[in-house]
């Protein structure tokens, strides 16, 4: 399954500058693994050494933050949209 | 001869990266915020309390410690805002020494973003940014809209629909162009770093966090030398991202690696409101892991921050400090902007009230000792929160303009006290 994957500035010098980029998997962990297969170096920008998702990182299905979720194990279906989105301070 | 740098460049907080002084907020490769970084030797230099003394009271006193490469060109008059002692309030909170950090008569907009918006917007100046914005609670979009007003700059504030219709009112006057998300705040944060992204505009808290949040630090540097050059023993802060309380700390840090106050003791506590607690949460819970809120619902909408960015960094900063956290029901953080402003004469706004509120928790739970110096941190104004107290104030006293009605009325008073 193909599933639109929303690209970062900060990350976007590895992906040829492509805002979104397509990924290929049924949970967040498969599309990120898919994500490092097509842009090499991606997945550590991404996951910490733990394989988590790193702390200042958040990884959005649609409009829902997968912390919210099942994390990296959130299954993804056709149609859905995934944005990856640095933490931002408020106010 | 070169003028003496004192901003060096911009530094990644997790994995110490360098960066140029560039529009960017996180290091490229592992996300952490990317922070302002100095040359304190050259500052130590250069910075004295009598060069301080002699500046003009606005918090640009200290403007060695704030990440500009030239002079500041906007918001020149804000900050050196009161530092209280309080006499009433203490005695109500039974403590002997206690101070209130004032910003609600910050300039111009009554809430101490105007400390943030002034660096960011002058550095947004010097990398020739023409169109500013933010994401906002409220209290950010004010100060953007009514700075970039004077500066001159297109500016855009983006909020949550639902905000408070003062604070609304409070960006439109200056004529920004004011975008209501529906949504919470964070979406509203998301979509603002996509479009900071799209359209290279200067987002204050986006892409030029690193130098909008050095503005903070001012609010510390204030207390210390409105204390006499002294570090207060105990300081409460609201907390929303949790950059003004790392912030706070940093300030302390950098005067006495400086010299400028002598080493000391001191302990920084933060406070939420019970329907949006993620960092008070963590500390209670003793983990260093933020759960975000996914809906938060507190009248302290100011705070209404479900996924601080700063929270991690809070957590470390109270727990390195000796600090801790508390958390206030909408009931408390009402009484508690009633007692501020029944002791002190002091109108604060709901976030205010959270920092009152958990202040009087942690005195009474025995984390602040009853006999050492605290400061409370008060960020904003209350007129821009009125619809919170509106209800719970009563009302005037109608009567027709005559003595006997007014006699009758002060008789009836007078029984009923």
């Amino acid at each position: 399954m193909t599933i639109p994957v929303r690209i970062p500035t900060p990350l976007r010098k590895l992906t040829q500058n492509q805002e979104v980029v397509e990924a290929e998997g049924a949970t967040i962990r498969e599309l990120i693994e898919s994500l490092e297969r097509t842009y090499p170096g991606l997945k550590e920008r991404i996951c910490d050494e733990q394989d988590q998702i790193r702390r200042f990182v958040n990884v959005f299905l649609n409009d829902e933050d997968v912390r919210f979720l099942d994390e990296s194990e959130t299954a993804v279906k056709s149609g859905d949209e995934v944005s990856i989105v640095p933490a931002i301070a408020g106010g | 001869m070169d003028k003496p740098r004192f901003f060096s460049h911009l530094r990644c907080r997790e994995c110490g990266r360098h960066y140029a002084k560039e529009p960017v907020h996180v290091c490229e490769f592992d996300f952490g915020p990317l922070e302002a970084a100095y040359d304190y030797d050259a500052i130590g230099k250069s910075l004295t309390r009598k060069k301080i003394l002699s500046r003009p009271r606005s918090m640009w006193r200290y403007r060695e410690l704030l990440p500009l490469e030239n002079e500041p060109t906007v918001g020149l008059h804000t900050g050196f805002t009161p530092l209280i002692r309080t006499r009433r309030l203490a005695e109500r909170l039974g403590v002997e020494e206690l101070y209130v950090k004032n910003d609600t008569v910050n300039y111009p907009t009554l809430s101490f973003k105007d400390r943030v918006v002034s660096v960011a917007l002058s550095r947004a100046r010097e990398l020739r940014i023409d169109t500013v914005a933010c994401a906002s609670t409220g209290n950010l979009a004010n100060s953007v809209a009514a700075n970039a007003a004077a500066a001159g700059l297109r500016s855009f504030v983006l909020i949550p629909a639902d905000l408070e219709p003062t604070k609304i009112l409070g960006s439109l006057i200056f004529g920004t162009n004011v975008i209501g998300i529906q949504g919470a705040y964070d979406q509203v944060n998301r979509l603002c770093s996509e479009i900071a992204g799209k359209y290279h505009w200067g987002f204050v808290n986006v892409n030029l966090r690193p130098y909008y949040a050095e503005g903070s630090k001012t609010m510390g540097f204030e207390i210390i030398e409105q204390l006499g050059w002294r570090l207060p023993r105990h300081t409460v802060v609201c907390m929303a991202s949790g950059s003004l309380l790392t912030k706070i700390h940093k300030s302390f840090q950098e005067f006495t690696k400086l010299g400028l106050v002598e080493a000391g003791e001191f302990s920084i506590y933060g406070a939420q409101a019970v329907g949006c607690s993620p960092v008070t949460t963590a500390i209670k819970n003793n983990t260093e892991i933020v759960k975000p809120v996914a809906k938060p619902h507190t009248i302290a909408k100011s705070l209404s921050i479900g996924t601080p960015a700063d929270g991690y960094y809070a957590i470390r900063t109270m727990k390195e400090t000796g600090g801790a956290a508390e958390d206030c029901t909408d009931e408390e953080i009402i009484d508690a902007i009633k007692l501020l402003a029944e002791t002190e004469g002091i109108f604060a706004e709901t976030a205010g009230g959270v920092t009152v509120a958990c202040a009087q928790k942690l005195i009474e739970r025995g984390c602040i000792p009853r006999n050492e110096s605290i400061v409370l941190c008060i960020t904003g104004h209350g007129l821009k929160t009125q619809e919170a107290v509106i209800d719970k104030i009563g009302q005037a006293k109608l009567i027709r303009p005559n003595l006997r009605e007014f006699e009758t009325l002060f008789e009836h008073a007078i029984k009923t006290i």
